[in-house]
């Protein structure tokens, strides 16, 4: 019977080494905060460790790499679907210099003016026609990162809000009523309808929440269901006396007053508004909301589990519901830039156009995180200005772009395919796949 | 392992046994080394490839389907098919195979019992039918007797033996010694991943728990004499449901006072949980009071509870007792964070949450890397003490430990000990629910045996382990029910059939 010195548990050593592998495995960002102390005995640079990293499968780059992927599928996309070039193929044995050198002219051309209808056209002779491919970009991106806070607030507190559309919808509406039925002063009447995007978001939020809560009815189904009760509303209310546009026939609305628009950031015909800068803020908000304050510790603890948060007095349904007002306002908001801001300046029965379910994607893309959020948006924003810039210059179909940002999401959800495709070091994309996986 | 034999395979939580037994059944694959069954080495793809190899796998949880009948679950799998390609199902075959299996080991099973009507001892056997009609020559039995009463135990000790007997071998993984004495004939004793030694079943249990340890460790648990004072919990005609709507806790009455350990013993699923759950706010009291210091407390919402200065451990950790993703530093104020110094208005403060876990990290001996690692990634005794930190370190009038120790390595289960006590000490009413009867009576100062809903006895923690064995089963020894009789609680009718009588 030997004794051993060391007091307390005995399974430290083997546990630690094991933890450490799963830690590696199981969390991605902790995991580098947790084994940076242990696991380096002597400092790299941090060049080499830069290096390392970007060959691993980290976050960032399984996300760049699912970006390359898109684009190369993208691509193959074009030339099938290109009679000019797919003709070219006939003899490819014979001449491969034709098709290949068409289908690089297709691609790159139309890669390119995907990017010079979002980031920048270096044939600009004016400031105005440098400046406009951010600004598009920017206005596409705003209303993007509310739906897309939307979801990614819902998802971490383990809710699938797929209602994002709806909730956008009924601030859109209630935005609109503010913008055009009351006469407020300018300043106050922008801020009354901003906050009446909100309002209505919320409560579009608060139904299935409290029915979450009570019921434990689903919250996937029933926002599902919102989303057409909503849009059907919109459909309906659009026509009505006193909303209707007098001088028009079709379902358009009366055009918001300029009191209660966002004011622009560059002059006419530039449409970049400063509704990005409320997304800015939006997206700071919800960072602080999630990890510095007592409601976002309650969120997340409800989201990660709720049988734990429960147990130690966190008021689950509570929580539940707050989550979804949360969510319901910050897609409601951006619903209502869709009429406040240069988008449009009346209500149609589209004038939400996607923005709900790209905010599902444009959540799935920043890994639920704001500030990646944030920097989804503004990629899908880009994708959004640019392909239109494509489909005038290039004549590709705008629709490429969705299946562009599909194809990135899918990736980005997969992410062992990406890791085998490209064959990266062993690593530790394992997180993402538990975290887009379990809202289900 | 030689043929009629019983292994037993004997180690601490998380030293690799079960592991070992996964992938000796096909469900993982090694990474070096191999398998040698008579000389031959071994290939196994899955657990198709091992029961043809002749080895079969009773689980910790069994792997039964509640709905259907003994036959059914076991056929499932390697069903009889007559009729050619329409593929009926022979149950009749089938039938007649269980019948005579469980009459050639004596493992008295119902073929036409529906599984969810049975009680855990019988579902066990069925299991064990189940891998018998395979064909296998070698039974792995993980764990068997963690949710048996001790007559249930005995009764498959006794299956084992026969199966001994008609020559199969038995490897039986356990970190109870008790058992391991009684039974096997030879012991290995696995640590960390190896094979530290073996023994033969005279060794006595100081020196198999000092290998399994790797050094010796006080199995009892060392504490003066209570000194109780006044009542701090009384429960009067307590009921509760469990969330089938099922009768779980049928008029009970307790008291537990300042200074003492009330130990509740009993086989899982007599209604403990329920009881726990219901002072603690979780489940609604349908009849019945609870009351903290003279005022009640049942209705409260469970925050309420705890702020009243309750605090609490609950059964299941990785379910109820802890958030895996959270830090541990979150852990530790999961109950607390909205208080000062954690919490101030809706703000967080991350510092005072990083220096107060690193003091009790200290404090309470939790093995981590650092107090950011996510808690998921610590050993099972380190997870617990992070639960037991969080709840002894704020003022307590009561504090309800339910399986403190339940996969827990022993060392972590001393420390844990302590705490407990050291909590008695200072005067805060304990309450202990744990199925481990050892660990009842190491602890408590009184036992309370739980049965059915109901408490059926209080004894002192000196009562003959077999006394409070026999109240367990739901036998009291002044009503003297026969084992066999049609009293209300006959003797092998285990808790699971409590449905009926709800």
């Amino acid at each position: 019977m030997t004794t051993h010195p060391q007091p307390g548990s005995p399974d430290k050593e083997p546990a630690s080494e094991e933890q450490a592998a799963r830690t590696a495995l199981g969390d991605t960002e902790r995991a580098q905060l947790a084994s940076t102390p242990t696991a380096l005995p002597e400092r790299p640079t941090l060049g080499r460790l830069f290096l390392e990293n970007l060959w691993a499968a980290n976050t960032f780059t399984v996300t760049l790499l699912s970006l390359v992927l898109a684009m190369v599928v993208g691509a193959v996309l074009m030339i099938i679907s290109d009679p000019d070039v797919l003709a070219t193929y006939a003899y490819f044995t014979a001449r491969p210099t034709d098709a290949l050198g068409a289908s690089w002219g297709l691609v790159s051309e139309a890669y390119a003016n995907l990017f010079k209808g979002s980031v920048f056209d270096p044939g600009a002779t004016t400031v105005t026609a440098a400046l406009s491919p951010i600004s598009e970009t920017l206005t596409y991106t705003a209303p993007l990162v509310f739906t897309g806070l939307s979801v990614a607030l819902a998802f971490r507190g383990g809710l699938f809000n797929i209602g994002a559309q709806g909730q956008a919808t009924m601030g859109v509406i209630l935005a609109a009523l503010a913008g055009f039925l009351l006469p407020l002063p300018p300043g106050l009447h922008l801020l009354v309808a901003v906050l009446a995007g909100a309002v209505g978001g919320a409560v579009w939020g608060f139904i299935p929440g409290i029915l979450k809560a009570r019921t434990g009815a689903h919250e996937v189904i029933n926002t599902i269901m919102l989303n057409y009760i909503a849009v059907y509303f919109l459909t309906w209310l659009i026509v009505q006396n006193g909303v209707q546009d007098t001088r028009r026939t079709d379902a358009i609305s009366r055009p918001v007053d300029a009191s209660a628009q966002l004011p622009r950031l560059f002059d006419e015909p530039l449409r970049a508004h400063t509704g990005i800068f409320l997304a800015v803020l939006a997206t700071g908000a919800v960072a602080w909301l999630l990890n510095r304050s007592t409601l976002g510790f309650e969120l997340r603890a409800v989201g990660a589990n709720p049988d734990a948060a429960r147990t130690a007095g966190i008021s689950v349904t509570r929580t539940y519901v707050l989550i979804m007002v949360f969510a319901g306002a910050l897609a409601g908001l951006g619903g209502s830039q869709m009429v406040l801001g240069t988008t449009a300046a009346a209500l149609t029965p589209l004038v939400v156009a996607q923005i709900g379910f790209d905010g599902i994607l444009v959540a799935l893309l920043g890994r639920v995180k704001p500030w990646g959020v944030a920097l989804a948006a503004l990629l899908f924003g880009a994708l959004q200005a640019g392909g239109n810039r494509m489909q005038s210059y290039s004549s590709i179909s705008l629709e490429l772009v969705t299946v562009l940002q599909a194809l990135i999401v899918i990736f980005i959800a997969a992410p062992a395919l990406v890791k085998a495709i490209f064959q990266l070091r062993a690593a530790r994309a394992a997180r993402l796949q538990t975290s887009l996986a379990k809202g289900w | 392992m030689e043929p009629g034999e019983i292994h037993a395979l004997l180690g601490e939580n998380g030293a690799g046994k079960s592991t070992l037994m996964n992938v000796l059944y096909g469900l993982y694959q090694p990474d070096e080394g191999e398998i040698l069954v008579d000389g031959k080495p071994l290939k196994l793809r899955g657990p198709s490839d091992a029961i043809a190899a002749g080895i079969g796998m009773v689980h910790q949880h069994f792997m039964l389907v509640p709905v259907f009948t003994v036959t059914e679950n076991v056929m499932l799998g390697a069903e009889q098919v007559r009729g050619g390609v329409a593929g009926f199902l022979d149950r009749r075959r089938a039938r007649r195979e269980v019948a005579e299996v469980s009459q050639r080991y004596n493992l008295r099973v119902d073929p036409d019992a529906v599984i969810e009507d049975l009680p855990v001892g019988v579902q066990q056997r069925v299991e064990i039918v189940k891998a018998l009609t395979r064909d296998v020559d070698l039974l792995i039995l993980d764990e068997p007797t963690a949710v048996l009463t001790p007559q249930e135990t005995e009764d498959l000790l006794i299956v084992m033996r026969s199966l001994k007997a008609a020559g199969k071998s038995i490897v039986f993984i356990t970190h109870k010694l008790g058992e391991v004495k009684a039974i096997a004939d030879r012991i290995t004793v696995i640590r960390r991943g190896r094979t530290v030694g073996t023994a033969s079943p005279e060794a006595s249990r100081d020196e198999l728990a000092a290998l399994m340890v790797g050094r010796t460790v006080r199995l009892t648990v060392d504490k003066a004499p209570a000194t109780p004072g006044e009542p701090v919990l009384e429960i009067s005609g307590l009921v509760v449901d469990d969330e089938r709507q099922c009768r779980a806790v049928d008029g009970v009455d307790l008291t537990v006072r300042a200074g003492e350990v009330l130990g509740i013993a009993g086989v899982q699923g007599n209604g403990q949980t329920e009881l726990i759950e219901a002072i603690m706010g979780l489940r609604p009291v349908l009849a019945g009071t609870i009351a903290l210091e003279g005022r009640p407390i049942d209705g409260w919402s469970t925050k309420k509870v705890l702020r009243a200065g309750v605090g609490y451990v609950p059964e299941d950790r990785s379910v109820d007792g802890l958030v895996k993703e959270f830090s541990v530093a979150e852990n530790l104020v999961l109950d607390i964070y909205d208080r000062p110094p954690f919490g101030r208005g809706l703000s967080l403060r991350p510092d005072a949450i990083t220096k107060s876990a690193a003091e009790r990290i200290e404090q309470f001996d939790v093995r981590t890397s650092s107090a950011q690692a996510p808690v998921g990634t610590l050993s099972g005794g380190n997870q617990q003490k992070v639960i037991v930190a969080r709840e002894l370190s704020r003022p307590l009038k009561l504090f309800i430990a339910a399986q403190p120790t339940r996969g827990v390595d022993v060392g972590s289960i001393e420390f844990i000990h302590s705490q407990v006590i050291h909590e008695r000490d200072i005067g805060t009413a304990v309450l202990v629910v744990s199925s481990e009867l050892d660990e009842v009576i190491g602890l408590a100062d009184r036992i309370a045996v739980m049965y059915r809903g109901r408490i059926i006895g209080i004894v002192g923690p000196d009562t003959p382990r077999e006394e409070i064995g026999l109240l367990m089963a739901g036998i009291t020894p002044d009503r003297d029910v026969p084992a066999t009789g049609d009293g209300e609680a006959p003797a092998p009718d285990g808790p699971g059939s409590e449905d009926e009588k709800a």
